[in-house]
């Protein structure tokens, strides 16, 4: 076995072995059952609640939650335009980088308070420090936002019959005093001893050893790249992201940076199972997620450690593999094990470009993006993949001619409407915003030349990727495409809206309303949800979805490219 | 929905200072303990601070080239290529490159020249080339600087860093560093 796959078993190792006994830690942290760590942490939820104006004990019935989750997410949208929109005028801005106009802002205040990290700016140009460091506080609050309403629709779907689902603040402000915050701080160390910078100095002038003048951009690089990584928000410091030797040095910080990734993501679903006290239906929805992941990771990691077929035609080597828009030091292999743990989880960060990736390769980012619920995004990852069980409990209900029930509670119509309605928006706010894009371009390919690097199908795949990884709130990019103009802006800020907050309010919906629903306790009739079976259900009905919805998008994009290289 | 206002407010200010000023300070105070104080980590070369991990343009015939770059290593501004793998442009380009290696390096069989050197990194800073794109090179830098052939590869071997452990990850070599050890050799 050479090095490189021996590093992305060490990888995956890691990640697992860590990940159980932090999903431990957090139900502990959702249910107040937290110990030893109390001591440090006790003081500090109490200032945030006493300053904040909270009781962190009155309890909340769904609606109330939602009405909560929405309102500081609009004080945050309101706070993000302010920012971004002053802070060339503002402190912390040594290299004088200017503030963005209203459509940038717009797009990149939304970006970041849902969670996705679409970055229509480059960071060394775009940004001040004050900028940075504010975005960097979405970082953390946008995924303690995600992770808190992940954690309601878990205590919705114990089995009792109640409204009362805990409190939002108290779950919002522990996710992310308890859970990232720490996490970040180690992660933050290990990248600052590693060689990431940690600085408020502007630019650094050198001189090359070949006598050229060159500048160097730097910053609070290690504090955003910890956070950047963990609370799968994926916005880089820099342009390039993880690809840049200053936010991501060498391979062990690139081990760390990958481990991070998927760390939370499955860390929550261990947490399902002790919360539940289901530890079965937790390694099940595991199974089904790691076998998602698996199939879209491997073929990619052998695809891109293939090297590129137009490439060979040239005559030259291959020995590493494609490395168009790669790094040495992290190889082909890991780049693309990167490229599908960064999809599959809404994460968005990149150590390679992926407007670079092979056709197959990025048809697998896409598709990941497209399911976009095999971990997914920290917290509501597992709310799109609860409506994808709420979908397989109802179709296996009808096939063994039942009432559908899952986990006690009677399934009805109403929240079938509902889970259809969120498992069709993601194809619809995908393929209809790729469209008119397509037909935009189409119309007057003159005016919208700047749109795309690259000609052809692949230019087609540019403008998918973009609105896929707005809707799964993702925020990586084909960033061969031309998107700070008011057109990508305002599509892409409205898509991300929409994509983040229906594809919550449509789960803790279905678990609020089955929470109050009559507890209905397991007879020898009850459809088990901890089985093999049940798993590859969901699987079928995941892949359903996916293929029928986008596979003609996908043989217009990549799997023709792939066929006119052959 | 009024009484999730102000505490909506209010936590968020909260964590604005927390998050944004107290977390930011406490990693700024832990990173004056690193090597580089903060600054990342940087090597003096004739006296004067670079960038250890930042690639380098290297385009003399005396030097290891480093990997083109999208962005003529503009560390202000770095990026990749984004050209799609199929794009004829990009094939041209890369077909180019190939074209100048080999005038600049005669006798190379273009089979021998591996894909990092004639493609663009993600980043257009990668300060590593692979060691069989510092052994296309030998020969051209001997010419150029009137030296053993056998004396440049012992340099190779000196500055190659080994995977992770010895296990994890590409075996690879700093072009600044290496091309440092060649300018000190006598």
């Amino acid at each position: 076995m050479n090095t490189d796959i021996i590093g992305l078993v060490i990888i995956y190792a890691l990640t697992i072995l860590l990940a159980i006994p932090l999903g431990k830690y957090i139900a502990a942290v959702f249910s107040g059952t937290t110990k030893r760590s109390d001591i440090v942490f006790n003081p500090l939820d109490k200032l945030f609640y006493k300053l904040g104006g909270i009781d962190p004990r009155k309890e909340m019935n769904w609606k109330q939650h939602l009405t909560a989750l929405l309102v500081i997410n609009l004080f945050w949208f309101v706070l993000a335009m302010l920012v971004l929109t002053n802070m060339g005028r503002l402190p912390l801005n040594p290299d004088g980088n200017p503030s963005m106009t209203g459509d940038l802002a717009f797009n990149t205040a939304i970006s970041f308070i849902t969670n996705t990290n679409l970055q229509h700016y480059s960071g060394e140009t775009g940004v001040s420090y004050l900028g940075q460091l504010t975005l960097m506080l979405w970082q953390f609050i946008s995924a303690g936002c995600g992770i808190a309403i992940a954690a309601v629709v878990f205590i919705a779907m114990k089995e009792r019959t109640t409204k009362a689902l805990g409190n939002f603040y108290f779950l919002f402000v522990r996710s992310c005093t308890r859970v990232l915050f720490p996490l970040a701080v180690l992660m933050a160390v290990l990248l600052a001893f590693n060689g990431v910078p940690m600085t408020f100095d502007g630019k650094a002038t050198q001189i090359s050893l070949q006598g050229d003048t060159m500048q160097v951009s730097r910053g609070p690089v290690a504090a955003f790249v910890a956070i950047k990584q963990l609370g799968t928000n994926g916005g880089g410091f820099f342009g390039p992201n993880s690809a840049h030797p200053l936010e991501n040095p060498n391979y062990f910080t690139n081990m760390i940076e990958t481990i991070a990734i998927l760390l939370i993501p499955i860390a929550l679903i261990f947490t399902l199972g002790h919360i539940l006290q289901r530890r079965k239906l937790a390694w099940t929805i595991f199974g089904v997620m790691s076998l998602g992941f698996f199939l879209l990771m491997v073929p990619t990691v052998m695809n891109e450690s293939g090297g590129n077929p137009a490439i060979a035609k040239l005559g030259i080597a291959q020995p590493h593999g494609s490395m168009e828009g790669k790094e040495v030091r992290f190889g082909a292999a890991a780049s693309a094990y990167w490229a599908i743990s960064t999809t599959v989880t809404s994460n968005g960060s990149v150590n390679a470009m992926h407007d670079s990736l092979l056709p197959l390769s990025g048809m697998n980012a896409l598709l990941a993006m497209m399911v976009n619920a095999f971990f997914g995004g920290v917290g509501v990852g597992f709310l799109n993949f609860y409506v994808f069980m709420i979908l397989a409990v109802f179709i296996s209900g009808l096939m063994v001619g039942r009432t559908p029930e899952f986990l006690g509670k009677k399934i009805e119509a109403k929240e079938m409407k509902i889970a259809m309605v969120i498992a069709l928006l993601h194809p619809f706010l995908i393929l209809v915003s790729a469209a008119l894009a397509s037909y935009l371009f189409a119309h007057n390919p003159t005016v919208y030349a700047g749109w795309l690097n690259n000609p052809g199908y692949h230019g087609f795949s540019e403008m998918l990727y973009e609105f896929t990884s707005a809707s799964a709130n993702n925020g990586s990019g084909f960033e061969g495409l031309g998107d700070n103009t008011p057109f990508w802006n305002i599509s892409c800020g409205i898509v991300m809206l929409l994509a983040r907050f229906l594809p919550i309010i449509g789960p803790v919906a279905i678990a609020g309303i089955l929470a109050n629903k009559k507890y209905i306790p397991e007879s020898a009739g009850t459809l088990k949800t901890d089985t093999a079976t049940f798993g590859l259900m969901v699987f079928a009905v995941i892949a359903i979805v996916a293929a029928l919805s986008f596979f003609p998008a996908l043989a217009l994009g990549p799997i023709a490219e792939h066929f006119s290289m052959h | 929905m009024k009484e999730h206002i102000a505490p909506a407010i209010r936590v968020t200010l909260v964590a604005l200072v927390f998050f944004a000023g107290i977390y930011t300070l406490l990693i700024l105070g832990i990173s004056k303990l690193t090597r580089g104080k903060g600054q990342g980590d940087q090597l003096t070369v004739n006296g004067k601070k670079v960038y250890a991990n930042v690639g380098q343009k290297f385009t003399q015939d005396k030097y290891f080239w480093s990997r083109p770059s999208a962005v003529d290593y503009n560390a202000a501004g770095a990026g990749g290529s984004n050209k799609g793998p199929t794009n004829p442009d990009y094939l041209a380009t890369v077909q180019a490159r190939i074209d100048s290696f080999a005038v600049h390096n005669p006798g190379v069989p273009k089979t021998s020249i591996p894909a990092e050197l004639v493609t663009a990194s993600g980043s257009g800073l990668d300060p590593d080339i692979s060691v069989d794109a510092a052994k296309v090179q030998v020969a051209r830098i001997a010419k150029t600087r009137g030296l053993a052939a056998a004396n440049i590869e012992q340099l190779i071997i000196a500055n190659t860093s080994a995977p992770l452990a010895g296990v994890a990850g590409p075996t690879k070599i700093n072009v600044l560093a290496l091309n440092i050890a060649l300018d000190n050799l006598k």
